[in-house]
């Protein structure tokens, strides 16, 4: 048996594991990376369009500050998301960009004087302020007062992921490729680390650590048509879904980019609109504006994407052969924009659709894209229930994000993320020596172990490719943009058949060592219990909020569903997982529940709010003098490592 | 396009090194031609219809993550974006990136090689205070042009391709490669890196680095995101030349 001890074991080399790594070996733990791939094919670069921060120092992002980036993230979130999360997060992102800036990542910067952009369809110049010459600029993003997205020309996610990767080499952490964690090892409500396997020689090995973080990304590729990378298939999820004891998150908030490509999904960056694209409909017509006067193309992603599809059942949508979709016009911003700033867009167009969006519409659809549910942690990143557990970035549900995250909030995650729980990651490490017993390893092992043998023996059985395939449909046409209670009962019952199936499995290729039909086999049963948590969640609650929209139950209904889905899977052979909820307190929000500002207010209210805002005004009339500082420690104290609680700087405003 | 669906002929290079026996050979798959079909799109079909062990590396099927490089009718390039309606005949012969170590079929082992390459290089920003920045303060200004070179430099995507169609690299299995180079050149750009030129020259002063290059631009001719690397490599010859 091959075990490797190290202090502090991340699973996933993507934006949010490597800085968890970082930040351990920083304060002295050693680290160790496992990833299926190398580090910097991670899915974190294809993030092409930005990472949000409140820098404000391009002229339209002139009065940004951390709090209106909260304010942006509570009501993008539909008031789900946890809002001492958010506000750690808020608070420390400019300095996580700041940070990365020192690392090498070069981000596209302020230039003083005149340029023109593209705003509503027209040709407006906006003055850059010469003062701010060679900070780091921002771009418009959807769901957002002012334009906080900093990015690097096309290239956001690319430069941020090898600046980090490159930090991590020069720290020597090692990143141990083509693995894969397939199972947590654990005993007393405590984790020791995970059971890998060699994805080139098939041999299993134990990686034991005193603390395991999982940083394995999203769940998107549950869905047939996704904008994520073709690993991104929730695997570190799913395996702490497995322990029984760790709990996952709102796992049914899952988000749909209004704008991939049809008909294979890849992504068209929310910068297109961002920048001044628009979308038309069939008739060459912009019909965002009659949906949503105020934000247009710009309004959230979740309402864009709803918006979208009401328009194409309307019958307003461009007939194709794989079915109805709108155009995304990005040619008013020319040439030079796009060959500059939208560039992977236009190599995306050239190569996938055969056309040139400087002079073409682009079509595109909403698409399965972000995965706002994960392994539930506290805000230190740690799991409630399995000790030693913790997870960071889009694998997680830290929960900033709630029912819906906003556009480039989700790479600033995965960085602030890596940041604040890499000290607890550490802080762990300090406290805590290894203890755990041979037989316990030898037991994780040897289930694993069993596992592979019975599928490379069993001689018929069900293929894991067509098992995979039946279920991406389910969740495709069952589970989508718009729900039902038919559907998702529909849906639920099918992946009762599956999941009873997936334990059938039988291999063509009968060898141990490379084999992309054994790899298929181990994650496809555990796709599916991850597939039933999201249907099965999204049946059970009765409500819309953020992405989960339901046609039956059109209200946001805070009276009876303020609060976090929270779901187990204790018994193995069940065919259901178990669900729980957790409330979220109103009397403790910093900004309790209000309207988000898209189509008619139809909130079902909680009974607290009036209460906690007439308790927030009380607070603000009784300290007139508290600046926003002080006034955010009142309504809503934080807890976060000393290293981050510095205020921030800003051209033009200092630190107030 | 016509309606009537093409028959693709693929022939792809199969070996798995692990599998006791197993010999090197080209075997040939029938795969009907779909609209908009990519390499990518073909070559899981052929594994999940035809033979469940062919293996191949494709992560972001974007263009963007560099995994999927290999040998198409002679020339490397990322897969994933190859759409089979480029070849006229129907016919795609597939190889494996030569020039890194085998994992099996058309999967090499370009991360280890691509790690070792940014060590040797240390592909990093060489700045003591870089750890010390007070990132409560504004950051330290950039020239807006500057950043922008700078990325245009930093797009390579760690694909391979220039190394496999590099001759001397062929020659010299230690030949630091263009990818190195491109690297090498983004950080002399870089202001924040502070390494002097004799810093530099101990990485690729040799026949190893700048000057062992036969300037034969096979690296800039197959670059899928189409780096600048003659002019580039010239201008590190140029400025290592200067060095001693
Ligand atoms: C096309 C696209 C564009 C996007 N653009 C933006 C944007 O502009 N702005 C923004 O904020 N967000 C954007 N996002 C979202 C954002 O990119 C991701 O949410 C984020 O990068 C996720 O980072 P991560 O570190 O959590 O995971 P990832 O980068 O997905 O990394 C996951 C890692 O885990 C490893 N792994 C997975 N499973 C296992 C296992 N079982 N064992 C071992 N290792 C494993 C993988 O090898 C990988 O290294 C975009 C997403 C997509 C799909
Ligand atoms: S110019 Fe020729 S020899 Fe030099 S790195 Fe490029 S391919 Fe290799
Ligand atoms: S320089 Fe070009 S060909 Fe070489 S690895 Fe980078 S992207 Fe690939
Ligand atoms: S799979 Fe990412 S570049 Fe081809």
């Amino acid at each position: 048996m091959k075990v490797i001890y190290t202090d502090s074991l991340v699973i996933g080399g993507g934006l949010a594991g490597l800085r968890v790594a970082i930040a351990a070996k920083q304060r002295g733990y050693e680290s160790i990376i496992l990833s299926l791939i190398p580090a910097k094919r991670s899915h974190s670069a294809a993030a092409q369009g930005g990472m949000q921060a409140s820098l404000g120092a391009c002229v339209k992002g002139n009065g940004d500050d951390e709090d209106v980036h909260f304010s942006d993230t509570v009501k993008g979130s539909d008031w789900g998301c946890d809002q001492d999360v958010a506000r750690m997060f808020v608070n420390t992102a400019p300095k996580a960009i700041r940070q990365l800036s020192a690392w090498g990542v070069p981000w596209s910067r302020v230039q003083g004087g005149d340029r023109d952009v593209i705003i509503n369809g027209e040709k407006v110049t906006i003055t850059e302020n010469h003062e701010a010459q060679g900070l780091i600029t921002a771009r418009d993003f959807g769901g957002t007062k002012k334009w906080r997205t900093c990015f690097t020309s096309d290239g956001t996610g690319h430069t941020m992921l090898y600046a980090m990767d490159n930090k991590a080499i020069q720290m020597e952490i090692p990143v141990h490729e083509r693995k894969e964690a397939i199972a947590l090892i654990h005993e007393d409500g405590v984790c020791h680390g995970a059971v890998v396997r060699d994805l080139i020689t098939g041999e299993l090995i134990a990686y034991v650590a005193k603390a395991t973080t999982i940083a394995t990304g999203g769940y998107g590729r549950l869905y047939s048509v996704s904008t994520n990378a073709v690993i991104s298939e929730g695997i570190g999820t799913a395996i702490a879904l497995e322990t029984g004891v760790a709990t996952l998150g709102n796992m049914e908030a899952v988000q749909f980019h209004p704008t991939a490509i049809v008909p294979v999904g890849i992504l068209t960056t929310e910068g297109c609109r961002g920048d001044g694209g628009l979308l038309l409909d069939k008739d060459g017509y912009r019909f965002m504006p009659d949906y949503e006067p105020e934000k247009k193309e710009l309004a959230s992603r979740d309402v864009v994407s709803r918006r979208m599809t009401e328009h194409m059942r309307k019958g307003k949508g461009v007939s194709s052969r794989y079915g109805d979709h709108l155009w995304l016009d990005i040619t008013l911003l020319g040439r030079k924009h796009i060959e500059k700033n939208l560039r992977e867009v236009k190599e995306i167009c050239e190569y996938f659709l055969g056309i040139d969006p400087v002079k073409e519409y682009i079509p595109v659809r909403p698409t399965q894209h972000y995965s706002m549910g994960g392994v539930r942690t506290r805000a230190t990143g740690e799991s409630p229930t399995l000790k030693g557990l913790f997870s960071a970035g889009e694998a997680a549900c830290w929960d900033m994000h709630g029912f819906n995250r906003l556009g480039g909030n989700s790479v600033a995650e995965t960085v602030v993320a890596g940041m604040i729980v890499g000290e607890y990651v550490a802080d762990h490490c300090a406290a805590n020596a290894l203890k755990i017993s041979t037989s316990t390893i030898e037991h994780f092992m040897k289930a694993e172990e069993k596992k592979i043998t019975e599928l490379l023996v069993r001689d018929y059985g069900e293929n894991p490719f067509e098992l995979k395939v039946a279920m991406q449909k389910i969740m495709m046409d069952k589970v989508g943009i718009f729900r039902n209670g038919e559907d998702l009962a529909q849906a639920v019952e099918e992946l009762k058949v599956l999941n009873q199936r997936a334990k059938n499995i039988a291999l063509r290729n009968k060898i141990s060592s490379s084999n992309p039909e054994l790899v298929e086999a181990i994650r496809v049963p555990k796709m599916i219990k991850m597939a039933q948590c999201v249907a099965y969640g999204a049946q059970l609650r009765t409500e819309s909020r953020g992405a989960h929209a339901r046609e039956d139950y059109p209200e946001r209904n805070d009276r009876d569903w303020l609060k976090r889905t929270l779901t187990t899977w204790t018994d193995d052979s069940a065919d259901l997982p178990e669900v729980s909820y957790e409330d979220l307190d109103v009397m403790k929000m910093e900004l309790p529940p209000g309207s988000r500002g898209y189509g008619v207010d139809n909130t079902v209210h909680h009974p607290d709010t009036p209460k906690r805002l007439s308790q927030v005004e009380e607070i603000q009339k009784a300290n007139p003098s508290a600046n926003r500082h002080e006034m955010q420690e009142l309504l809503n104290p934080l807890t976060i490592p000393e290293k981050f609680k510095g205020k921030n700087e800003r051209i033009g405003r200092g630190y107030k | 396009m016509s309606d009537q669906a093409r028959i693709l002929k693929f022939q792809i290079f199969r070996y798995n090194p692990l599998k006791p026996g197993d010999k090197p050979r080209m075997v040939t798959y029938e795969v009907t031609e779909a609209p908009g079909m990519t390499i990518f799109i073909a070559l899981n079909e052929i594994r999940e219809e035809q033979d469940p062990s062919l293996q191949f590396d494709f992560v972001c099927r974007a263009g963007i993550c560099g995994s999927c490089g290999m040998v198409v009718n002679g020339r490397p390039d990322l897969a994933c974006r190859t759409l089979t309606s480029k070849f006229a005949d129907g016919e795609i012969k597939l190889l494996p990136l030569p020039g890194f170590e085998l994992i099996g079929d058309l999967s090499v082992n370009t991360g280890k090689f691509m790690r070792s390459m940014s060590e040797r290089v240390e592909s990093w920003i060489h700045d003591t205070t870089a750890d010390e920045v007070n990132f409560d303060k504004l950051e330290e200004r950039m020239d807006p042009d500057l950043a922008d070179k700078i990325y245009e430099l930093e797009r390579c995507v760690e694909c391979g391709c220039c190394v496999s169609a590099c001759a001397t690299k062929r020659m010299r299995p230690d030949f630091l490669s263009a990818v190195g180079f491109m690297r090498l050149a983004r950080y002399t750009l870089d202001p924040r890196d502070k390494r002097t030129d004799e810093e530099y020259y101990e990485i690729m002063g040799d026949d190893d680095g700048v000057f062992g290059c036969m300037t034969l631009l096979g690296c800039e001719d197959y670059c899928p995101k189409d780096l600048p690397h003659q002019t580039q490599i010239a201008y590190l010859r140029r400025k290592m030349a200067l060095v001693r």
